[in-house]
């Protein structure tokens, strides 16, 4: 199954990243990585956490103006030049990538990274046939 | 037609009628109100030479600073004890206008009202939910008194309050809402948002009756689509006599003026000009039966352009086009003309962006910087930044070929912009401050 990101609107002023947390932390939602993609005016935060559809609807009924969406995680051998050695494949395969992000944590001496393409199930069957593992959502979240 | 006689009656016959009560109104005026008897005279004017309609371009204007200055009681015409009520614009001191009604003065704005319900199609049978502040502003006691004069059920639940106007349309079996156009949208966020069990479609509610504040034809298409109404204009201006001036009938094309109450000019608002029928400039009333406060060639600084046709209605009375923008609310950005509610149609314009924006107007050196905050909708936000960027770029453009100046766009959280259940500040002007 594919992972699934929250994508969250917030504006670039104090506070407002804050507030986004805060909703998240009270009601015990455990944010297993995030990154943040900013313009000078506003920016979208992409988590991914353990409950994600528990916190699409908190956040919501906040106000809070967020989406999911269907991402990849993969691993990829934590050597110098084999991220760039994905890329060139994915590019190779035709594969557009929208964003990526890595996870902090390691897994077994590899490094997770998440993928959006605009495609994720052509990318999926593509990047599985170059012998990528595709991590499970169920790796990541747990139960 | 509420009161047909007048409604329709034919144009030559309005004419001579206007000439007889505006003779008396300036004579009333000139008589028992010194405020008036010097204006008049220092202007030359005496209402004894008045003859015809011609002779008006000879009597001074009245602004809103001279009612000002004549707070409270200055432009009274009549005793006190013959003035029932009063109503007042808001404002702080210095900057209030009061304006008396004697019992035929209500008599008279009931039955404006009236006349305006009717002509959305409202009868008797109607239940008409006046969510217009009560209190001095006109809008609440206005279309109260109205909807009584029509026969409606009338139910005097005043501004705010948004679940509970929801529950007594449901339960009252509500058919006409009277509130602003900004409420109106405020309601349908309002349903999306945290009551999405309610169906309005499945109420009685028909007819919106939205006024006090200028409002864009996109607008309207907004109101109706998401709320599932008719919706129509009522115009007025508290120091005219309350809602009720003019009004829109069935046809949605031009609000008619009660012509047999105001008699109406249009005047080039720099050089105060009368000119002709069918051109655009700043509109001026003249009250023709008013007892406790004659208004005479009040400068609304309403921008419109009136002409006759022959509507589908049947009514005669001369046609108003919809407000769409005031004077005082114009904006002139780096030497161009700007509405709020031009900027309100390009932001609808755009797919699927909501009404909710906010303009700020500042200066850096000499050269005029604006900024237009929307707030983002659920349906336009994504994952990707660049759909946003899109989304901005789109709005800029649109408002670079549309009104010929560039803002900087900024996207904004849902529910950030500062909005009251009344009246929507749209404006943020940092150059006079
Ligand atoms: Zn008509």
């Amino acid at each position: 199954m594919n992972v699934m990101q929250l994508s969250v609107f917030i504006e670039n002023h104090p506070g407002h990243l804050q507030n986004v947390l805060k909703i998240l932390g009270e009601a015990s939602i455990n944010i297993i990585t995030l990154t943040i993609a900013e313009t000078s005016d506003f920016g979208i935060l992409r988590v991914i956490c353990n409950k994600p559809d528990e916190a699409l609807a908190i956040l919501k009924k906040e106000h809070v103006i967020c989406s999911a969406t269907d991402v990849l995680a993969i691993e990829i051998e934590d050597k110098p030049g084999e991220l760039c050695r994905a890329v060139t494949i994915f590019a190779q395969q035709g594969l557009n990538i929208e964003y990526m992000y890595a996870f902090t944590e390691k897994r077994e001496g590899k490094a997770v990274m998440i993928f959006r393409f605009d495609d994720i199930e052509v990318a999926k069957e593509a990047l599985s046939s170059q012998g990528y593992r595709i991590v499970k959502k169920i790796e990541i979240i747990g139960e | 037609m509420f009161n047909k006689e007048f409604e329709a009656m034919p144009v030559a016959e309005i004419k001579k009628l206007q000439l007889e009560r505006l003779k008396w109104s300036l004579s009333h005026a000139y008589k028992n109100n010194r405020f008036y008897a010097r204006q008049f005279d220092a202007a030359g004017f005496n209402p004894a030479d008045f003859k015809s309609l011609d002779d008006m371009r000879r009597v001074p204007f009245l602004n809103k600073q001279n009612m000002r200055d004549n707070y409270p009681y200055g432009l009274f015409a009549t005793p006190l004890k013959d003035v029932v009520r009063v109503h007042s614009s808001s404002g702080t001191t210095g900057n209030a206008t009061v304006v008396g009604y004697t019992a035929s003065d209500i008599n008279v704005f009931a039955e404006v009202v009236a006349r305006s319900l009717a002509s959305y199609g409202a009868t008797p049978d109607d239940i008409l939910q006046v969510a217009y502040g009560y209190g001095l502003f006109t809008g609440g006691l206005g279309l109260h008194y109205g909807g009584e004069k029509l026969g409606c059920l009338t139910v005097p639940i005043s501004g705010g309050n948004t679940e509970r106007q929801l529950m007594l349309i449901k339960d009252f079996g509500t058919s006409i809402l009277a509130c602003t156009p900004s409420y109106a949208l405020n309601i349908a966020d309002y349903l999306e948002k945290k009551r999405p069990d309610y169906d309005m479609k499945k109420t009685s509610l028909r007819i919106g009756v939205l006024g006090a504040e200028p409002w864009s034809e996109a607008m309207r298409g907004e109101i109706e689509q998401r709320l599932g109404i008719q919706a129509y204009d009522i115009y007025g201006l508290s120091e005219v006599i309350g809602p009720g001036v003019s009004s829109e009938c069935e046809a949605k094309s031009g609000l008619h003026v009660f012509e047999d109450h105001f008699y109406v000019e249009i005047i080039d608002p720099d050089t105060g000009e009368v000119l002709p029928e069918g051109e655009k400039g700043e509109i001026v009333y003249t009250s023709l039966t008013k007892q406790a406060c004659p208004v005479i060639r009040y400068r609304s600084r309403d921008i419109t352009r009136l002409y006759r046709d022959s509507c589908s209605c049947g009514r005669t009375m001369i046609k108003m086009e919809k407000v769409t923008g005031r004077s005082d609310d114009m904006l002139i950005i780096r030497g161009v003309n700007i509405f709020p509610s031009q900027i309100e149609s390009v932001l609808m314009e755009v797919e699927g962006t909501e009404p909710h924006y906010q303009i700020i107007v500042d200066r850096s050196g000499a050269l005029d910087d604006v900024e237009v905050k929307v707030e983002v909708a659920e349906d336009l936000f994504s994952d990707e930044l660049k759909v946003l960027d899109n989304l901005k770029t789109k709005i800029m453009e649109r408002f670079r070929n549309v009104l010929g100046i560039s803002a900087k766009i900024t996207l904004v959280e849902p529910l950030s912009i500062a909005r009251s259940e009344g009246k929507a500040i749209r404006v943020v002007d940092k150059r006079h401050l």
